[in-house]
């Protein structure tokens, strides 16, 4: 009998929910075969077994959260059939061969994240009925990813696609204005339950709340060079890149540039001292169906526009697609929020731990602004709005964070290089 | 009840087949029959030798008990339940020599099955001629079953029914006999004993000498008789005819006989046989043996003899000619009468 | 329309239809003046006497043969074997003789004729008096094999396999003889042959299933809608010619099929009704095809509670329909 463990999955980590079990009592598993679905704040993994055998019991039911450490299961090892080593990898094409040198670092359990191919086996092996009505609805690879499977392990059935068919068919009708979401209907005076994603929301937002002193300060930026400048370049950027430039990684760049400028902002709070950091990786908040990720660019300090944009899209694309792995959601020493594309003009974010401040860039708006001459002009401004842990640094610091920011925005030209 | 195992012995004189009943017409008629019933089969056996056809089975040698027995019935009126040597008794019941090398060529058109059985698996709901299939003594209950029906709706049709001394051996045979026997029925069980069941002479199929003995178990009479004295046969089976109409129940007729061929084409009888035995049955010929009487009684003239070697040899020829020439089932064919009213359509 | 058990509708469609037709006769073992050990023919040897009611020797190729020959002339009979476990004497005489007389001939030859067999099991009939013989014979072409399930189809089946051109396997589950009561049409009733029916309409999944285990897969249903699982149960009636469509309709309706047998696994129906699933509406299975069946044991035993684990019952099927509905 070995048992099952709630892994740590990504630092900081102190407890994870069941979500799922893949496997039920009695089932044979695979070394390395996705055994559990557990959520942490950070993320939504899936945990391999760690040996070869049949599950006995499951300890801890799904939805429960546990800490890191505690038993949730027990596997009893089948003996290895004589001849075939227990270890022995699923075979692998010689090809792979090549990268053996550079990889033979064993995985640590919170990197040993399922490759495509053999994660979610209940999710992507779709019954035939599943796939003739995903051809005749025309449902996108995003959309099944956005169905919950009610069978077992996940696996999404014919009556889980006539669901979702029916309730997009009313999402289209009440003229898109509200993203179709996997939420329960409410009733008034009924609670309605927690998905473990809000579980985790509330639980790591309290604790920070609890725990840091926030801070808050709003600088005005006046982005109407940004505005131009992104008018002339976004036709030929997608043309050349396929992808939408959005102010997003360029106020990103200038959140970066404004980072090391004041490098105590890039810092965690630790009883034993304020730890700064080497790298930059700025979180970016996605929001998705039923709550918030925060995936991470990392290295943000040593790429250009073009390339925070790549990262953009693709971390939010994922985000969105449920196909974020562990190490996209760890080690994040700054985050940005972008609240402005839903019309917001001032926001007070709340600080995810342990790092030591947020950045909200609100609407960018045209308004009449005095520029030099004391003339009035049309200008399209935007509020940068920073929550910080005042531990950490203070109010000066924040100030001439928020400067450096909008100094470079305000700057922005077709003198600043994409590449 | 009084049952008893007659031991029926050809009697001499010229005019045997007249007090009998038989005409010299009738006589010549049943000579005809055994005649082309033989040459039908020796057909056969050439084209099987020359590779034209895959498989013969025979009648030689039989001819007498079968159209002796044969003679007595009605056709059209009584029923006949044959087995696969009966070549005889379906001829006299209204089959004809184009029939039989249709169904040896397996053509479309063969009457006993389209094509479907082997030779010598005779059928004709028309005729009155149940069909046969290849497992032995089924037919016994059959026939049993046939002279049931008669019974209940009281008619005095007879159904006579035909086996060798193997199929003797067959539970059905001894059910088939003992329920015709309760119920009285109109049934003629007819053992036509050539000596083997293939290969297993009848010392090692049964420890009596005549399978006729068991009649006295079932409680009605069996006989035992000439097979290759066709005018003995007749004899017999016009008494047991007669017995069965008057609803006095079946009869067991036994005919010792012999099979002058292999068991089929594909059997080698020399593995099993003295040549001495079978050249001796051959001087018994049922055919040579009648032949001899007919002259005697003055009925077989030359010129009758010649006509009738004739319309056999015509016949024969015809009967090859058409049926080699006639078309084959189509693959369409292989799926119908699985069912007389197919539902699942 | 009269409420009657599924013995009272076998014996009263026999006598309707030799009161119809005076070439309809019983022949089988006991079936005279005991009126059958189960009483299927009860009252009929005295209403119809000896000629048409006859007590058989005890033996079943005779009780089969003996029908053929009177089925080749001009007689409809309807054989009894006592029970379906002692048919294997007169196997040759079905197989080799009456489901091939039609084929042999080219259809000149048909047997009009009727083989009643008293099947199944959870009677503590043992190894002997349990058997399922269906799959069996269903494997025979030539022969049409029918079960029915409720007292309506026991008469309107019977009668139209009596009425039938072809031999006809006519197979009642003693277990439901006087557990099953039902409404029974005025009128002729006859049902036909090849016709599956859909006893309860679902939407989630389907039972398929005959004999006892219809009445079984019935309850099941009934406790799987108050779980909020909808059942649809389809009625097979007819072992073969199996009504594909009507397979092929649920299944494609449901997504995901269970079938129920309590013959043994291997090549039974349910292997068949799967096949025909998987080769006809393969596009819109959402769950592999299952099948709860007895064990590949010889039959099952005297002893109640090894006949209790050999018969599939309603918490067994409950369970696999519950798994299924997962899925």
């Amino acid at each position: 009998m070995a048992s099952v463990k709630m892994p740590q999955l990504g630092e900081s980590i102190t407890e994870g929910t069941i979500a799922k079990w893949l496997k039920k009592p009695g089932d044979q598993v695979k070394k390395y075969e996705a055994l559990v679905e557990v959520i942490t704040d950070k993320v939504n993994a899936e945990v391999p077994a760690p040996l070869a055998g049949v599950l006995k019991e499951i300890k801890v039911v799904e939805g429960a959260t546990v800490t890191v450490g505690t038993e949730i299961a027990v596997i009893e090892e089948s003996v290895p059939s004589s001849g075939a080593p227990a270890t022995a990898s699923p075979a692998t094409p010689v090809a792979a061969s090549a990268k053996s040198a550079e990889s033979v670092a064993p995985a640590t359990p919170s990197s040993a994240v399922p490759a495509d191919g053999g994660s979610q086996e209940g999710r992507t092996r779709l019954s035939p009925a599943v796939r003739a009505l995903v051809e005749q609805h025309r449902i996108s690879d995003a959309e099944l990813e956005r169905i919950s499977g009610s069978g077992i392990g996940g696996r999404i059935s014919k009556k889980d696609v006539e669901e979702f068919v029916a309730t997009r068919g009313e999402a289209a009708r009440s003229d898109g204005a509200t993203a179709a979401t996997a939420q329960p209907p409410a009733t008034p005076g009924q609670a309605i339950p927690l998905s473990p994603m809000r579980r985790a929301i509330a639980t790591n937002m309290l604790k920070s709340k609890q725990t840091i002193p926030h801070a808050w300060t709003v600088a005005e930026v006046d982005m109407t060079q940004v505005v131009r400048y992104r008018q002339q370049a976004k036709a030929s950027f997608k043309e050349r890149e396929g992808i939408d430039l959005t102010y997003v990684p360029i106020i990103i760049k200038g959140v970066v540039e404004g980072l090391k400028a004041v490098p105590i902002l890039n810092a965690s709070w630790s009883d034993a001292g304020v730890v700064p950091h080497r790298e930059i990786n700025i979180g970016i908040a996605v929001s998705v169906d039923d709550g918030l990720i925060v995936p991470v660019i990392r290295g943000a300090d040593r790429m250009s526009i073009s390339g925070l944009a790549k990262a953009t899209d693709d971390l939010a694309r994922r985000a969105r697609a449920g196909k974020l792995t562990l190490e996209d959601v760890q080690g994040a020493t700054f985050t940005v929020n972008n609240p402005g594309t839903f019309g917001t003009i001032l926001s007070y974010s709340i600080i995810a731990p342990p790092q030591a401040g947020i950045l909200a860039m609100d609407a960018i708006v045209k308004r009449p602004v005095v520029v030099e001459g004391d003339a009035i002009a049309i200008r399209s401004m935007m509020n940068l709005c920073l929550s910080f842990d005042h531990r950490v640094l203070d109010g000066v610091s924040a100030a001439t964070f928020l400067q450096g920011v909008r100094r470079w925005l305000e700057g922005f030209s077709e003198q600043v290089p994409l590449y | 009840m009084a049952t008893k195992t007659e031991q029926v012995q050809a009697k001499g004189g010229k005019n045997r087949h007249r007090s009998l009943g038989l005409s010299d017409d009738q006589a010549l008629r049943m000579y005809e029959v055994m005649r082309l019933a033989r040459a039908v089969d020796e057909r056969m056996w050439l084209i099987n030798r020359q590779g034209r056809a895959p498989f013969v089975i025979s009648c030689q040698g039989q001819e007498g008990a079968q159209v002796g027995v044969a003679a007595a019935l009605k056709p059209g009126h009584d029923w006949v339940a044959p087995y696969y040597r009966d070549a005889g008794v379906v001829l006299w019941f209204g089959m004809t020599a184009r029939d039989q090398m249709l169904s040896f060529f397996a053509r479309r058109e063969d009457p006993n099955s389209g094509g479907r059985q082997m030779p010598g698996h005779y059928g004709s709901r028309g005729l009155h001629i149940v069909t046969g299939g290849s497992p032995v003594a089924t037919q016994l209950l059959h026939a049993a079953g046939v002279a049931l029906a008669s019974k209940q709706r009281k008619e005095d049709a007879v159904t006579a029914t035909f086996f060798g001394e193997g199929a003797a051996s067959q539970g059905d045979a001894h059910e088939a006999m003992n329920f015709a026997a309760i119920h009285k029925l109109a049934v003629l069980f007819v053992c036509e004993n050539n000596g083997y069941a293939i290969s297993v002479p009848q010392t090692r199929q049964m420890a009596i000498q005549d399978v006729a003995q068991r009649a006295a178990g079932y409680g009605f009479p069996g006989v035992v008789v000439d097979g290759n004295d066709v005018l003995a046969c007749y004899e017999v089976a016009a008494t047991a005819v007669a017995r069965a109409r008057r609803g006095e129940g079946p009869t067991l007729i036994e005919a010792k006989t012999y099979r002058m061929t292999p068991h089929s084409s594909d059997d080698d009888d020399k593995r099993y046989r003295q040549a001495e035995e079978v050249a001796l049955w051959r001087t018994k010929d049922p055919i040579q043996a009648y032949i001899r009487y007919l002259r005697e009684a003055g009925v077989l003239r030359d010129e009758v003899e010649q006509a009738i070697t004739e319309r056999v040899t015509q016949q024969v020829d015809e009967a090859t000619e058409y049926a080699e020439q006639a078309p084959d089932p189509s693959v369409d064919d292989l799926l119908k009468f699985v069912y007389k009213k197919d539902v699942s359509g | 329309m009269a409420s009657k058990t599924i013995i009272e509708a076998i014996r009263g469609a026999m006598d309707e239809e030799m009161e119809r037709d005076p070439s309809v006769f019983i022949i089988g073992e006991d079936v005279g003046i005991r009126g059958g050990v189960f009483l299927a023919t009860d009252g009929l040897y005295k209403k119809y006497g000896e000629d048409r009611v006859i007590d058989s020797p005890l033996a079943e190729s005779c009780i089969v043969g003996v029908a053929i020959g009177a089925a080749v002339n001009g007689m409809r009979p309807i054989a009894e074997i006592q029970f379906a476990d002692f048919i294997a004497p007169a196997m040759n005489q079905i197989i080799e003789e009456a489901a091939r007389f039609c084929y042999r001939t080219a259809g000149d030859f048909n047997l009009p004729m009727v083989i009643r067999a008293p099947w199944g099991g959870g009677v503590h009939g043992a190894l002997y008096h349990s058997q399922s013989i269906e799959a069996t014979f269903g494997h025979i072409p030539g022969l049409k094999v029918v079960i029915p399930s409720t007292p309506a189809d026991a008469r309107g089946l019977l009668k139209a396999a009596v009425r039938d051109p072809d031999p006809v396997l006519y197979l009642e589950h003693k277990r439901t003889y006087r557990l099953v009561r039902g409404e029974v049409p005025e009128g002729d009733g006859v049902v036909p042959i090849g016709k599956a029916e859909v006893k309860r309409e679902g939407t989630d999944l389907s039972l398929i299933a005959y004999g006892l285990m219809l009445t079984h897969c019935l309850d099941v249903a009934a406790k799987l809608a108050k779980e909020g699982i909808s059942a649809e149960v389809l009625d097979l009636r007819t072992i073969k010619p199996m009504d594909e469509a009507a397979v092929i309709a649920t299944a494609r309706k449901t997504g995901k099929v269970l079938v129920v047998h309590e013959d043994n696994r291997f090549a039974g129906i349910a292997a068949e009704v799967m096949a025909i699933i998987m080769e006809n509406a393969f596009d819109a299975l959402d769950a592999p095809v299952m099948r709860l069946t007895a064990p590949d044991v010889p039959a099952m035993p005297f002893n109640h509670t090894l006949e209790e684990a050999f018969m599939p019952n309603v918490e067994k099927i409950l369970a696999k329909a519950r798994e299924l509905a997962r899925l």
